[in-house]
């Protein structure tokens, strides 16, 4: 009997091969892609990343089934999805617990990159992909937080769609075409619903697909940088340092997952809002388009390019020079594999001057993070005898000296990480 | 026809004309999508011009009122208010209203005004939109050298009580007057002067 249905299923397997390439997909994306046996802690959140695409998608589909993207129902629809529908509030959180926490995870995972220098060659189209990933996946944060019509939704999309105004000559023309409207109304929520909803995430799906073949063309990086392709079995062609990705990385993975599903119920069930940081307290009253609440600042994970924006003083009467220095330091990591000339991809080759870099460029990313959740006179003016810096306020001084430490990081990579001492790579991959 | 010789020429020939063919075709089915998410017709008529009654504004004091989706301020400046316009010239990025676009003819003068007391504004930041809040009085919260104006949460850019930005602001310039007019005393009407709508 056993051995009847055995048959059967071969049978059935070699049928759909034949017309579908199946069995050879599996092997080689799952059964034979070879992975380094090195990887560590850093190598979760690649896999976390596509479950909270998924969640994201799930979760999205549901709400979309109650939700009005019209102007004078928006808000009371997603008060209704909180209220009354049954285990509304429950997924209406996972969906807005889950865009913080695609943040979370895409950070640690371009941190890794970082660290590893999983966008040096031969990755190079990888990580570029990837910073698409990472474009997309802002443009659906931002369109997705009009969408509930409160407060924060509303002056929020305001400004972003005034800093389209300051491209000189077009610009004006430019944001009244995207507000479809003389200002934020609802012909624009309802195009933000369909940016929202539909033709990011399709443009999202296609990026993550092209990140992962390109991946699995290439080859999985690690924490050694070392290619482990050029050291394989003389006879299976195997590479020597290399693991089948299933069953031991899908289990690996399955770890990362559980201890993730643990903190991300946990914040779902105990602090959706994250002391307003994943929502904040201003979108829980309707948009007023005649009052701006008094203090505006963007969600948590855009903070950092939005301190680059209010460090830049306007030049020549535009305020053009703020918003490029913005769009150019999120689009400057695709710059990263041409800007880095070091002989060595990992940090743990790497010497102290290229350390030093990185740690000034974490520092700079989080108090830029951190400045930018606080209104510009949070920490008060400098005494007006003061020089230079008489009378400004103090956290705008900060902001301009680590948004320059910022870019330098960048700018001057191909100059240190040259001039870096690096330590002799090994062989083969280490532990 | 098998037999024949493949004429490169002529496949290329065919190949750039159907390219370009295509590529024209494309372009002008592009037209009709891009234009769709122009203000439709229903959205520009809705931008018509308002009445505003000003006789009940204590001096001192404003009102708000809503053109084309925007607030627009009216402040009626008392006295002490208009004396401060005159004082702080050197801390202005634009005192003498260079920046034309930012008023009707009409209004540029030393109060930005028709009539000196009554300030029409549109409550817009120049930097990225927000709606700055009225700190009318001098002083407060603003700081001891504070003469009274608007100040914007959003990123702090500072106007005096003629809308024109203080240096050091975010905003590049001044504070837009709209086009006005008075039908009579004390009603004002907004977004039309009789000099062409806006």
């Amino acid at each position: 009997m056993a051995n009847k249905l055995q048959t059967i299923a071969s049978n059935l397997l070699g049928w759909v091969d034949e017309r579908f390439p199946l069995t050879s997909n599996v092997k080689a994306h799952l059964t034979e892609y070879y992975a380094p046996k090195n990887f560590n802690f850093w190598y979760f959140f690649g896999s976390l990343a596509l479950l909270v695409l998924v969640l994201q998608i799930v979760t999205g589909i549901f709400l979309t089934m109650n939700y009005k993207p019209e102007a004078s129902m928006a808000f009371a629809s997603v008060e209704y999805i909180m209220r009354d529908v049954s285990w509304g509030r429950l997924i209406r959180y996972m969906h807005s617990t889950g865009a913080s926490m695609f943040f979370v995870v895409v950070y640690l995972h371009m941190f890794r990159g970082l660290i590893y220098g999983s966008y040096r060659a031969p990755r190079e189209l990888i990580w570029l992909f990837g910073v698409g990933i990472f474009l997309v996946l802002m443009g659906e944060a931002f369109f997705g937080y009009l969408l509930p019509w409160g407060q924060m939704s509303f002056w929020g999309a305001q400004v972003i769609i005034n800093l389209f105004t300051s491209i000189p000559f077009i610009g004006p023309d430019v944001s009244l075409w995207l507000r479809g409207d003389y200002t934020v109304s609802d012909a624009t929520l309802n195009r933000f619903f369909a940016f929202h909803v539909i033709a990011l995430p399709l443009v999202l799906l296609g990026l993550v697909v092209a990140h992962l073949i390109a991946l699995h063309e290439v080859g999985s990086n690690n924490p050694d940088g070392i290619e482990i392709k050029k050291k394989k079995d003389p006879k299976t062609k195997i590479p020597l340092d290399g693991i089948p990705f299933h069953p031991y990385y899908t289990v690996k993975d399955l770890v990362g997952v559980s201890v993730f599903l643990i903190v991300f119920t946990a914040i779902i069930f105990f602090a959706p809002e994250m002391g307003g940081y994943f929502l904040e307290a201003n979108n829980f009253i309707p948009a007023d388009p005649l009052k701006t609440p008094a203090h505006i600042a963007p969600v948590w994970y855009f903070t950092p390019y939005y301190s680059i924006l209010r460090a830049v003083p306007p030049i020549l009467n535009s305020q053009f020079p703020g918003v490029a220095a913005m769009g150019l330091s999120v689009v400057i990591f695709a710059l990263l594999p041409w800007l880095d000339r070091s002989p060595v991809k990992s940090i743990r080759y790497r010497g102290n001057l290229y350390k030093s870099w990185l740690a000034a460029f974490v520092v700079s990313f989080l108090i830029l993070g951190y400045l930018g959740t606080e209104p510009s006179n949070v920490w008060g003016q400098f005494d007006a005898g003061t020089i230079i810096v008489g009378g400004a306020d103090r956290a705008t001084v900060v902001a301009r000296i680590f948004s320059l430490v910022y870019f330098a990081f960048f700018v001057l990579m191909p100059w240190y990480s040259k001039k870096d001492k690096t330590k002799k790579v090994p062989e083969r991959v280490t532990a | 026809m098998a037999n024949q010789e493949v004429d490169q020429s002529k496949r290329k020939f065919l190949i750039a004309a159907t390219s370009v063919a295509g590529g024209v075709a494309v372009a002008a089915v592009a037209v009709p999508f891009v234009t769709s998410m122009l203000p439709s017709e229903r959205a520009k008529a809705a931008g018509a011009p308002v009445e505003a009654d000003i006789s009940k504004i204590e001096p001192g004091s404003m009102i708000t009122v809503e053109w084309r989706g925007k607030p627009v301020w009216i402040v009626n400046r008392n006295k002490e208010m208009l004396d401060t316009l005159s004082k702080h010239d050197a801390s202005l990025s634009d005192p003498k209203l260079e920046v034309v676009s930012q008023q009707p003819d009409y209004c540029n003068n030393a109060a930005r005004a028709i009539k000196p007391n009554i300030m029409v504004l549109v409550g817009i930041c120049t930097h990225l939109g927000c709606s700055p809040s009225p700190k009318l009085q001098t002083g407060a919260d603003m700081g001891a050298e504070w003469p009274g104006g608007f100040f914007c949460p959003c990123h702090g850019s500072k106007f005096d009580l003629a809308g024109r930005v203080f240096k050091g602001s975010p905003a590049p310039i001044n504070l837009v007057v709209p086009p006005h007019k008075y039908l009579s005393d004390s009603i004002l009407l907004i977004g039309e002067d009789g000099k062409g709508a806006a």
